[in-house]
């Protein structure tokens, strides 16, 4: 940030960003990226610790009749499956053996005895596709858009421009994907659905069927976005240096762009790490709305048929990407402003 | 519309289904300038001070805010609809009948006690789809709210502990609270829905005790402010317990963050529950919510029965913008207290 001084205010969105640190002097960002990965290990364990325990709620023997799903199983029949799969051991020890297991990327195997690996392995790709996708694009329309609002500040278009953000984060994924798809798929006839056959290459260059899902799960981002954008903005350019800027006799456009929006666009970085786990919650329904094969109509197809060890297997998976990004949006956050190391909460 | 929140009145941003990081502004600049100014200084006498003043001046920003009005009363008429509809628009919301959808305003060969108006077609399971949105609708709200009361009560209190004693078990269960926050919580429910296949109520347990961890962080900061305030020591000095300071003085003078947070809380339980109703793990047959029909008429999409998905989307997003806009109104009204104490 040549040139910029930091000096004048606290942190820019007090009213944000529960992750937001408090700046505070002479901590190496080396350290704060040592302790942030050691509470990113923390998180995962957490998740893995809780799926666990959910997983083990009903007993080994609910357990075995979710494998072995003839109502006419025998007593003996049902021992056999707890037996193999080792659900008569203590439970720290399985705990263990899972906790192994997954560290070997080993999620078990579903019920039509295809590994969980290697269906995570094809749907994974495609998933992170889909969201990268999203993800930009939503960067893309939603900055802009908050310059612009700041810009054209309490004026009707920034208002209608408010209104729509406010429609468009009430509109879930579910509501706005069938609505597109009624329109653009069955009324229209300009997209067309997503194609079971093809690789995901194929699909992401053909702009017929790629364009519905990523506008989906981008419009709840670029609503949310926006509105921070734009108070991001607004609150940047309260600050002393803009205030010294102008003094200095810098042009409204110098002053908007070189000096309060490049502050304003830090702050984003973190909304990015924190609005993660909502985009992987969005990808699962939107996935499934626009039957795209990717882990969110993996774990959509395997919680309606009751495949337990799949959808474990695609939340901690999913969990562990969640965790991955939010980490680098904050260690990336660490690096961009020097104000932001870590601090005790 | 002058008294949109506008300026800091920060985004309503968070996460869709999971939960979510609304917070309360309090953002000096979030004061948006022409709710001040629409405020006439204290009533009666200029009393400014008593319970009774402050009531009535949040009462009145609320008031002057057209879209929180605007909120209040498509909240009320969802309500009105969804409860009392039945009482005059009879349908058979139990029994299934199998035959072909027909569109608005014909019934086609129905049940006994289908309505004659069918206002909006009939789906494929026979059911009317205007007193289906009712019954919907009934669970929808209901979730929404007792969702909420979960929620709020368990962060609260959480909150409210975690603050008030500090130190050790602070960080602990803070901890736990960025934990649980970093995991996408639509997949949790999803694995929850789909080991235990829950009813209503547990339906309700689970998106409350998931959705409890932002109504935590706001009151716990709230706490850390408000257990140094001159009241809380003269409590303390007076000998009360610490169960009575937590309880008596410190969740009564959050209030506002939390009635604030609760509105957006509602929003944000009717969405959980409409998504999961969506991936067929909601509520059970013959129970359906908004996202159970929109779900259903889905599959639809392909024949253009637009009667089938319309309706339900739209009641969805009407009552999540209707509950976004009180709890931005409220937002703005408490910091108007604020600024005035």
């Amino acid at each position: 940030m040549s040139g910029v001084g930091h000096e004048g205010g606290s942190s820019t969105l007090p009213a944000a960003a529960p992750a937001l640190q408090r700046p505070k002097e002479g901590t190496a960002t080396i350290g704060y990226i040592i302790r942030r990965f050691f509470q990113a290990i923390l998180v995962v364990l957490g998740v893995l610790i809780i799926v666990f325990v959910l997983f083990h709620l009903e007993g080994p023997e609910a357990l075995a009749r979710s494998i072995y799903t003839t109502p006419r199983a025998s007593q003996t029949q049902l021992n056999y499956i707890i037996r193999i799969y080792g659900w008569n051991l203590p439970l720290w020890d399985q705990l263990w053996r899972e906790l192994v297991n997954y560290a070997h990327l080993d999620f078990g195997r579903s019920n039509t005895n295809q590994s969980v690996k290697s269906l995570l392995i094809t749907c994974m790709p495609r998933s992170l596709m889909l969201v990268g996708m999203s993800i930009v694009l939503s960067l893309i329309i939603a900055i802009p858009l908050g310059v612009f609002q700041t810009v054209r500040r309490n004026k009707p278009s920034d208002y209608t421009l408010t209104g729509l953000a406010f429609i468009f984060y009430a509109m879930p994924a579910f509501v706005l994907g069938t609505v597109l798809i009624l329109l653009f798929e069955d009324t229209w006839h300009i997209m067309t659905p997503i194609s079971q056959s093809e690789t995901i290459w194929q699909i992401a260059g053909d702009w017929r069927q790629i364009t519905l899902p990523v506008l989906t799960l981008s419009a709840l981002t670029v609503a949310s976005f926006s509105r921070y954008m734009r108070s991001s903005m607004m609150d940047a350019l309260t600050e002393d240096y803009v205030r010294t800027a102008r003094a200095k006799g810098a042009g409204p456009g110098r002053v908007l762009f070189r000096h309060a929006f490049r502050n304003a666009l830090i702050p984003i970085i973190t909304l990015l790490g924190l609005s993660l786990p909502a985009i992987a919650g969005g990808a699962v329904i939107t996935e499934t709305v626009f039957n795209y094969p990717g882990m969110g109509f993996l774990t959509y197809t395997a919680a309606v048929s009751n495949q337990v060890q799949v959808v474990v297997g695609t939340t901690i998976v999913a969990t562990v990407l969640t965790v991955i990004g939010s980490l680098a949006a904050d260690i990336l956050y660490a690096v961009a402003d020097p104000r932001i190391r870590y601090a005790n909460r | 519309m002058p008294t949109v929140s506008d300026d800091g009145g920060t985004p309503a941003l968070g996460s869709l289904v999971s939960g979510s990081s609304r917070v309360v502004a309090t953002d000096l600049q979030a004061t948006p300038e022409p709710v001040l100014a629409g405020v006439p200084p204290a009533p009666e006498g200029g009393e400014a001070g008593t319970t009774g003043s402050m009531t009535r001046i949040i009462a009145r920003v609320f008031v002057e805010n057209r879209l929180a009005v605007l909120g209040l009363v498509i909240v009320i008429a969802m309500i009105v609809f969804c409860f009392l509809g039945p009482f005059v628009y009879h349908s058979d919301q139990i029994s299934i009948l199998l035959r072909p959808i027909t569109g608005p305003g014909t019934c086609g060969p129905g049940k006994i006690n289908v309505g004659p108006p069918c206002p909006l077609g009939v789906d494929n399971e026979g059911f009317d789809v205007f007193g289906r949105l009712m019954a919907a609708g009934q669970s929808s709200i209901e979730v929404g709210l007792a969702a909420a009361a979960v929620a709020t009560m368990i962060g609260v209190v959480w909150g409210a502990v975690a603050g008030f004693l500090g130190g050790v078990l602070d960080a602990v269960m803070m901890r736990i609270v960025d934990v649980l926050l970093s995991i996408p919580g639509l997949l949790l429910i999803i694995v929850i829905s789909v080991m235990f296949s829950p009813g209503k109520y547990f339906l309700i347990l689970i998106i409350g005790c998931l959705a409890w961890l932002t109504p935590a962080r706001l009151v716990r900061g709230e706490t850390l402010t408000l257990r140094t305030r001159e009241y809380v020591q003269a409590v303390r000095v007076m000998g009360g317990s610490g169960r009575r300071i937590v309880l008596r003085h410190i969740i009564p003078n959050a209030i506002g963050t939390i009635v604030v947070n609760a509105t957006f809380q509602v929003a944000d339980a009717i969405l959980t529950l409409a998504a999961l109703s969506f991936l067929k793990l909601g509520l059970h047959y013959p129970q359906t919510d908004w996202g159970g029909m929109l779900s259903d008429g889905s599959t639809y999409a392909a024949a253009g029965y637009w009667w089938l998905i319309i309706p339900a989307g739209s009641c969805i997003v009407l009552i999540v913008v209707a509950f976004n806009f009180i709890g931005d109104a409220l937002r703005d009204s408490l910091e108007v207290r604020l600024q005035r104490r």
